[in-house]
């Protein structure tokens, strides 16, 4: 137990991703191990990037992406969530010609469904279950695009949440989220963790990083500048520099 | 209701329905409603690519077309019965639509649509060209002497294959809004990266519904070279099939099995009622009045209309 507790989960290493001439990620290593809260910010730019190789939306030029012990090559991205491996998006993207209950049910019937047995009526509670956690329950039925951004951003995180992941990434879920709102998200992540769920979080938001991370990964123009605890990270000249200029 | 259910609900109905016409006497209605149920296929199956999944196909007359000439040839070719040329088209125009699912993975939007209409060009320069089945001077195809089941006349038998594939259409329609794959569609139709990315392999999924809807629209063609007796390519290619196919599901309503029907049974009768009372030429300009109307008063269509209301309601 202890040893698959250390084998990584996510092993990404030497991944660069180039946009014509500019260089969005040079060579990043990354890992992390099942159940593990890893933030990557606070800024710098390559950030979605990365989500985006590793979700497999785009594809790394260089270096390999190792999830589960698997190699992802040229997995495309549904794939990688059928393999645990789920994703939310910066700006929310919800189906919006599907009621907020239909959204989670897309995941839930296509991706948790490969690895768990699940019914029609399963599917239906799975999804209403979900839906209280994030506190969505009385909209279930509702259109999901009369959402307001907030309860957009809480579906987003629940159909990432529906697709059963081992992995989950969340990409900025609370920017310009208020204080209150913005415990209520973390909250429910911590939640993740005690159900087995890594994640890793992109995030701008100083106090949810402190307060969410264990680990904390800095990127700034591509490169990985800093990886370790978050007050160490805090403490790192280099970070200091990226943040406030020389 | 259970998918079973409504299939054995829809033939039973079907079979009903071709039985009660044979108490009408005038052959008029026979090919007025022929064409009305060719037009409910089409609308129903270009609603498989364009409603549930969202790509839009302009290119409806070339799946039409491809049902209508691979009949020809088998004629030609072979003598073929009735029943080999619709299952023969519907394979052939269903493997047209898997050809165009490929298109899916570089094009969407505008792009995809004029890609179909493209095809349609070059599908009727193509036959225009191809000799065998009567290049541009067209073919005469003569209907058999002998008709089977003890109907009447030649139309009552096509009358009665286009009841039968209506139903079959509606059936598969039907099944596929409700399964699995609908949803999966639906979402591909919202936002194809995040249904991607939800688990949903949206290019498998994107085949599929561009096959069956090629398909369908093919079926729809397969007995058109007996209906007319004579078939030339502007006829199978006309523009009509192809704005046809995409307003009636836009006046109907495209969210669900039902919008098509309802649309290709308005639009439909109008344009037969107009044909006989007015003139033919008046057709493409209703469609085209009817379709700007609905565009800015209903854009959901009329079942979007209804969906509306009943929400309200609730």
């Amino acid at each position: 137990m202890a040893d698959q507790l250390n084998q990584p989960l996510l092993q990404v290493s030497g991944v660069t991703k180039r946009f014509g001439g500019f260089t969005a990620l040079d060579n990043i290593d990354l890992i992390v191990r099942p159940c593990e809260r890893l933030v990557i910010g606070p800024n710098g730019s390559g950030k979605s990037t990365l989500v985006n190789c590793i979700a497999g939306t785009l594809r790394n030029e260089g270096g390999s992406i190792l999830f589960d012990g698997r190699d992802l090559g040229s997995d495309p991205p549904h794939g990688r969530v059928r393999l645990g491996l789920a994703r939310t998006f910066q700006i929310p993207r919800p189906f919006v010609s599907m009621s907020v209950l239909d959204n989670l049910c897309v995941p839930l019937e296509y991706a948790a469904r490969q690895h768990i047995k699940l019914g029609k009526s399963e599917i239906a509670e799975a999804a209403m279950h979900l839906l209280e956690q994030v506190g969505l329950a009385d909209k279930s039925h509702a259109l999901s695009r009369g959402l307001t951004q907030v309860d957009m951003r809480k579906l987003e995180l629940a159909r990432a949440m529906a697709a059963k992941p081992k992995l989950l990434i969340s990409d900025e879920a609370m920017a310009g989220l208020s204080a209150s709102e913005v415990d209520d998200i973390l909250v429910l992540v911590s939640g993740l963790q005690q159900q087995g769920v890594a994640v890793i979080m992109i995030e701008h938001v100083m106090r949810a990083v402190m307060k969410f991370s264990e680990r904390v990964a800095v990127l700034v123009a591509g490169k990985k500048i800093a990886d370790g605890d978050p007050q160490s990270v805090v403490d790192n000249d280099q970070v200091i520099k990226a943040y406030l200029g020389e | 209701m259970k998918n079973r259910t409504f299939a054995a609900l829809a033939f039973a109905t079907a079979v009903a329905v071709i039985a009660a016409s044979r108490l009408i006497p005038n052959d008029y209605f026979f090919s007025a409603a022929y064409t009305v149920l060719q037009f409910i296929i089409l609308a129903t199956a270009w609603n498989i690519l364009g409603g549930y999944t969202g790509y839009v196909n302009f290119g409806s007359a070339a799946f039409f077309a491809t049902g209508a000439y691979s009949s020809v040839f088998l004629y030609k070719a072979l003598h073929a019965p009735l029943v080999v040329m619709i299952v023969t088209g519907t394979l052939a125009a269903g493997l047209l639509g898997l050809a165009v699912g490929y298109l899916t993975l570089r094009m969407r939007g505008v792009f995809f649509a004029i890609a179909t209409l493209a095809l349609a060009v070059v599908l009727y320069t193509f036959v225009v060209n191809w000799d065998y089945v009567g290049g541009a001077r067209g073919a005469y195809i003569i209907q058999p002497r002998v008709i089977p089941f003890g109907l009447p006349r030649y139309i009552h038998l096509l009358y009665s294959a286009m009841v039968l594939m209506t139903a079959l259409a509606l059936v598969i329609a039907r099944a596929i809004e409700t399964s699995t794959i609908g949803r999966g569609l639906a979402a591909i139709r919202d936002d194809e990266l995040a249904a991607e990315c939800a688990g949903v392999p949206t290019l498998r999924l994107k085949l599929f519904s561009a096959t069956v809807s090629g398909a369908l629209m093919g079926m729809a063609g397969t007995t058109f070279p007996y209906y007319l007796a004579y078939i030339e390519p502007s006829a199978a290619f006309s523009l009509s099939y192809a704005v046809n196919s995409i307003a009636m599901p836009l006046i109907g309503g495209m969210m669900s099995w039902v919008g098509p029907v309802i649309g290709a049974v308005l639009l439909g009768s109008v344009q037969q009622i107009v044909q006989v009372t007015i003139s033919s030429a008046w057709n493409l300009l209703i469609v085209g009045v009817l379709l700007v109307a609905f565009v800015t008063l209903a854009p959901n269509g009329i079942m979007g209309w209804v969906d509306a209301w009943r929400r309200k309601r609730r």
